[in-house]
């Protein structure tokens, strides 16, 4: 991580940062700026340094913010009409946090609006381009964030990974990306999608920078009781091993409906696996078929609960014309939400709904015990797994946007952590013949967020 | 199950989203597919089975009542609304 000091400059990173997002403006990886406040804050961090003082750990880094954070700079819209003209009244401790270690947000980046899709697409200001490939998605949800990354406008952007929102833009902009185990990083100050899977994680370009900022962005939070007590450490051990390290490659992933540049990508990361001195195996899951199938009834149903509080009355957009209260409430929701947000809404409110609840929602929580099961009893084996993040790189833009079951489908692999809390990082595992990134999926068991850090920073340093 | 015209309208009604009638048919088809996927949860043996509904099974978490400063005030809180008149958010009629 490159960090202001005496003799670079913050108001010189800033400064790149906003001209490199400029000239990477065709990608659209910012919903909106923060130019004036951004310079104004390296400016101080200049001052401050030159006064001798300590200004932190991320003393002058400029940060891209996905669009679903808020922060008292500037305007939240989570990608959607709804929240039209929303000046955040509170900061995410998560911001805070950074901030207070000397990171500067440049700009708010590009989110599907609140968070729903996988693919940048439905967002009500556009869509975010693949850092790779102008005419593909930048995956998503954090689509702005990972392309910004991948792009070099920033070193590091946040992002949420409710059912892969992190790690799938990750593997198709190849850079890194971390889902943490639920309950890392406080939610407070954020958007909420699903709350038993919300997640806040980070993009960056390496094992080292990830550890840095999830250090600083981990522990608990009064402000969000789902917090655990903090056991991020500092320092990221180093691969080596007392003991050889076992890790399960999930051999339901690699082969009917994935694409075979996208195994063989995988399969060559678990060599490099090999090489670094951990044992490999194949392990089969078959459970892991029904994960999309469990989060496509627990996130409907959790999401219609929480975008309820989108009314028009308090904040937010207000449809102009209605007759009656009722009126207000269902034109203001029609207007402000995006056609996913609306179908998982309604999707959530059938399962929930009396007559479907024991048939979708109850079978869909049991179902998810027998996931959690699952991986508790391959984790007795395995010190890790190893998969794809999704089953095929970046596809081109507007392939997708009228099926939504295949845009779903986008998922299947990296849902089934979300579903169990577990940690899971994505990282760079090489290019497709066309060029395009590849990421390889770790998985552990809870709170072994930093032993996958150590894993994929073995590899890398065999670069 | 097929879903119906009918359930599309109950389900929007539901979920206080007034549709236009254009925006039906499409729904019809996507909820419809949707829930044909989700109903392979079917073929998994669930009796017996413990629903989850939270992964850490975390206990409620308490703290001492005690009044602490919120970081926002109340006029940039009232500032969000569209219309507001004596520190109370107006509202069209209710009765």
């Amino acid at each position: 991580m490159i960090t202001a000091n005496k003799d670079i400059k913050a108001v010189d990173l800033v400064r790149e940062a906003l001209e490199k997002a400029k000239e990477f403006e065709e990608y659209h990886c910012f919903i909106s700026m923060n130019e004036a406040r951004a310079l104004e804050h390296a400016r101080e961090i200049d001052e401050r340094i030159a006064r001798g003082e300590n200004v932190g750990r991320l003393a002058g880094v400029p940060y891209a913010l996905k669009d679903n954070y808020l922060s008292h700079e500037g305007e939240t819209t989570a990608a959607a009409r709804m929240l039209d003209d929303f000046p955040s009244p509170i900061t995410a401790t998560a911001v805070a946090k950074l901030e207070a270690e000397g990171a500067i947000m440049i700009g708010r980046a590009n989110l599907d609006a609140y968070a729903h899709g996988s693919s940048t697409e439905n967002s009500y200001f556009g869509v975010t381009h693949n850092a790779h490939d102008m005419e593909r998605v930048a995956g998503g949800s954090s689509g702005g964030s990972a392309a910004a990354v991948a792009l070099g406008i920033v070193q590091f952007a946040l992002g949420s990974d409710t059912g892969g929102s992190i790690r799938q833009p990750a593997s198709y902009n190849g850079v890194y990306g971390i889902k943490p185990t639920f309950g890392t990083v406080s939610r407070y100050g954020v958007v909420a999608m699903a709350s038993s899977t919300d997640t806040m994680g980070c993009f960056t370009n390496n094992a080292d920078d990830m550890n840095l900022i999830m250090s600083i962005m981990s522990g608990k939070d009064a402000k969000d009781s789902t917090t655990l007590d903090d056991f991020w450490q500092e320092k990221l051990e180093d691969g080596k091993q007392a003991e050889k390290k076992k890790i399960g490659l999930i051999s339901d992933f690699l082969g009917d409906g994935v694409d075979p540049e996208v195994a063989k990508n995988v399969r060559d990361y678990a060599k490099k696996l090999e090489k670094a001195g951990y044992a490999v195996e194949e392990v089969s899951m078959p459970i892991l078929k029904y994960g999309l199938a469990i989060y496509y009834v627990v996130q409907p149903a959790e999401v219609a609960s929480n975008l309820s509080r989108y009314d028009g009355i308090r904040y937010g957009h207000r449809a102009a014309e209605f007759d009656d209260l009722d009126g207000l409430y269902a034109n203001t929701r029609n207007e402000g939400f995006m056609p996913e947000n609306k179908r998982r809404i309604m999707i959530g409110n059938f399962v929930l709904s009396s007559g479907f609840f024991d048939a979708y929602y109850l079978k869909a929580q049991k179902a998810r015990t027998l996931l959690i099961n699952a991986y508790n009893e391959v984790f007795e084996k395995y010190d890790a797994l190893l998969c794809p993040v999704a089953p095929a790189p970046a596809f081109k833009i507007g392939e997708k946007v009228n099926d939504p079951l295949a845009m779903y489908m986008e998922d299947v692999m990296s849902v089934p952590p979300s579903m169990a809390g577990l940690p899971a990082i994505s990282v760079p595992a090489g290019k497709t013949k066309a060029g395009l990134p590849v990421g390889a999926q770790l998985i552990g068991q809870r709170q072994s967020d930093q032993m996958l850090l150590s894993i994929a920073k073995s590899v890398e340093e065999q670069a | 199950m097929a879903i119906t015209r009918e359930d599309v309208v109950h389900l929007a009604e539901l979920s206080n989203i007034s549709l236009a009638e254009g925006q039906i048919e499409p729904l019809i088809k996507d909820l419809d597919n949707i829930l044909g996927y989700i109903s392979q949860l079917d073929e998994l043996d669930t009796d017996n089975v413990e629903p989850t509904y939270q992964c850490f099974d975390m206990q409620n978490v308490w703290r001492e009542d005690e009044i602490e400063e919120f970081e926002a005030k109340r006029e940039d809180l009232l500032a969000l609304t569209r219309e507001s008149e004596d520190n109370q958010i107006k509202v069209p009629k209710v009765l």
